[in-house]
């Protein structure tokens, strides 16, 4: 895994930090725009509820703002790594799955999901036999199932493999 | 001694079968938690907090503050043998706590660390079972103002004591109390922030937020530095323990100092990772063996223990007698009694006498507890890193998404703990600090209201946080650690020109 191709750069560190700290100065923008919609100001009752989160609102964008300046403003910053490609890959083999999990939850239940998503985990990633794999992800559903649902009574989401079993 | 007869009384409440066997679930689960990466005192008991709900609250709180202390324990066993801080405030314990162990002597380390983390932790709660009671009367007399004065002071702190990043924890600080205000506004009944989403109405869930930002984010930190863990054995047998015990008073003034230092870091919301790192500059600096400090010093792993769990433990201190938590975890735990009705603050000593000292005396407890069973179990814990990680990585990954479905029975939360997670990853690659996110989250509707309490009590007038000298002397601390970044900037340049 060590070849040059994964210690390439994915991002600098500029770039991270402009665009991060521009997501941040977005989400401020619009509180300030929120509040001056509901009001900010002093009313004869006392503050309107914008007041707070104008300020809230102006705080992050200025403080975003210089952080932005002053990376912009950083030559030595875009040298520096802030993800290689072999790093990006390892931790997207990990985040695409599991955004998949849970999506997969609310369509065939809790239970389902987590057997495949750790099955898929074991058998690409430990690259483990098959009576390893499905032995570990049923295991451990079966365990969750029983401690959340017979011990403590707290219901997850079901799918129709559950309702086909009758457990719901 | 008042307090004697109501910490005797607490120990009434706690000494019940129930909550010792509550106490060791939870320092079993605490350590496990410290243990594995991904998994941290903050987002380990935001995902156990849904199971407690059908518990008395004095239960409860036993067993998650027993997770609490686990994971305090938990972080060292890792830093020891595998050169893996568990949890960031573990990270100075891995200085001399590793080369100990290459050395062959992991149990010696092991037993340090555990024994220095119950003797911070004890000076601790001392400290909280004789003060947070004076601290409560004295605080019964605050009114908005002098409330809104202890906020700004909590969150000013932050910013005085970030190095360097004054900036981002201004950003991460206002992102907390930003998403903090989206719903409905508690004072006008107004909808804000929500740009006609009605699944915002509720607003953001701390909880949530805890779990996303603190596991998904860490876990994906994690993978990025590979997937093996290769770590040294750990044998501890009762003639290595009483062999370090017979050490360990030799280094009675590192302790002491190190208590002293955590105490402090801990009340101040500076927590417990500060506190490690200072405490072991501390001891390196006026040790006879400092040079020798990094090469496997028992008492280099000493001074970072006692003074992360001194600082961990007296985080609870505001927490129960303000309402404002010294950490993260403290802040887990405040949501966790707000949700059973208690609201912490002055008036839980008055109204709530039996829970407040149950909770104290089950600290005493929790902590002989703790000691007693990270003492016995190391290599059972340790056994636990030797399973690899593509069967632990989406474990971990199952048990947040139940965390975060359990807060509200919700699959959208569910969702937002993966946006979270993402934000989680790519802010603490940029030093962005989570903590003062997390604490703003949790605080910012209190911190809002008792703002704006005392605007109208004033009329508007921003003098009345200068009112009298107690308000005023909070307020100008505030604004001084608000500012101390920019002074010391300014003192370097007086002294460089």
């Amino acid at each position: 895994m060590n070849d040059e191709k994964h210690e390439r750069s994915a991002a600098s560190m500029r770039a991270a930090e402009v665009a991060v700290a521009a997501f941040l100065f977005l989400l401020g923008a619009l509180a300030i725009w929120d509040s001056v919609r509901i009001g900010y100001v002093w009313a004869e009752d006392g503050p309107q509820a914008g007041y707070f989160t104008f300020y809230v609102g102006l705080f992050i964008c200025i403080s975003t703002g210089i952080i932005i300046f002053r990376a912009l403003a950083d030559r030595a910053m875009a040298a520096r790594v802030y993800v290689t490609r072999g790093a990006l890959q390892q931790v997207m083999q990990m985040f695409v799955p599991a955004v998949v999990y849970v999506v997969l939850i609310s369509l065939i239940g809790i239970y389902v999901a987590s057997t495949l998503f750790i099955g898929y985990f074991m058998r690409r990633l430990g690259r483990y036999p098959w009576v390893t794999t499905i032995g570990v992800a049923v295991a451990t559903s079966v365990f969750v199932f029983v401690l959340f649902e017979v011990w403590f009574s707290v219901p997850l989401p079901k799918g129709p493999l559950e309702a086909w079993l009758g457990l719901d | 001694m008042e307090e004697i007869s109501s910490l005797m009384h607490g120990f009434g409440v706690a000494l019940t079968l129930f909550n010792l066997g509550l106490m060791f679930v939870g320092i079993v689960l605490g350590v496990i938690i410290g243990v594995l990466p991904g998994l941290g005192g903050a987002n380990g008991v935001a995902i156990l907090l849904p199971l407690t709900f059908t518990m008395p609250p004095t239960s409860a709180i036993i067993m998650l503050s027993c997770i609490y202390w686990g994971a305090l324990f938990g972080g060292a066993i890792t830093s020891i043998l595998f050169n893996i801080p568990g949890e960031p405030w573990s990270v100075a314990t891995t200085f001399d706590g590793f080369p100990l162990a290459q050395k062959g002597r992991a149990g010696a380390a092991l037993t340090a660390a555990f024994t220095s983390s119950f003797v911070g932790a004890l000076v601790a709660v001392i400290m909280i079972t004789f003060l947070s009671p004076v601290i409560a009367n004295f605080a019964l007399e605050f009114g908005p103002p002098e409330f809104f004065a202890v906020y700004l002071l909590t969150f000013c702190a932050f910013v005085g004591m970030s190095k360097g990043q004054a900036l981002k924890t201004i950003a991460s600080m206002m992102v907390g109390f930003g998403l903090a205000a989206v719903g409905i506004d508690t004072v006008t009944g107004q909808v804000r922030l929500t740009f006609g989403f009605t699944s915002l109405l509720q607003g953001f869930d701390f909880l949530i937020a805890v779990i996303g930002l603190f596991g998904i984010g860490e876990i994906l930190l994690t993978l990025e530095e590979g997937l093996a863990f290769k770590g040294k054995s750990a044998k501890l047998n009762v003639k290595v323990v009483l062999e370090t015990w017979r050490e360990l008073p030799r280094y009675w003034l590192t302790s002491l100092r190190s208590s002293v230092v955590g105490c402090f870091m801990g009340i101040v919301p500076g927590g417990a990772t500060p506190a490690s790192f200072m405490s072991y500059g501390v001891a390196k600096r006026f040790s006879k063996d400092g040079e020798r400090f990094g090469t496997g010093q028992v008492e280099g792993v000493v001074a970072p223990e006692t003074a992360a769990h001194a600082a961990g433990t007296s985080a609870l201190l505001p927490m129960l007698t303000l309402g404002v938590p010294g950490s993260p975890t403290a802040a887990v735990l405040l949501g966790g009694l707000l949700i059973w009705g208690l609201q912490p603050g002055p008036l839980l000593f008055q109204e709530q006498k039996e829970f407040v000292w149950g909770l104290i005396a089950s600290m005493y407890l929790g902590n002989i507890a703790g000691l007693v069973v990270v003492l016995t179990c190391v290599p059972l814990f340790a056994a636990i890193l030797r399973v690899p990680f593509s069967i632990i990585a989406p474990i971990i990954i199952v048990v947040c998404a139940i965390g975060a479905y359990t807060v509200h029975n919700n699959m959208l939360d569910v969702y937002m703990m993966m946006v979270f997670g993402a934000a989680g990853y790519l802010m603490r690659k940029l030093n962005y600090p989570l903590a003062p996110l997390v604490l703003a989250l949790v605080l910012g509707d209190a911190a809002e209201s008792s703002f704006r309490q005392a605007m109208l009590i004033s009329a508007g007038d921003v003098s009345v946080f200068f009112s009298n000298w107690l308000v005023g002397g909070m307020t100008g601390l505030a604004l001084l650690l608000l500012f101390w970044p920019t002074i010391t900037v300014l003192l370097k340049r007086l002294r460089g020109g």
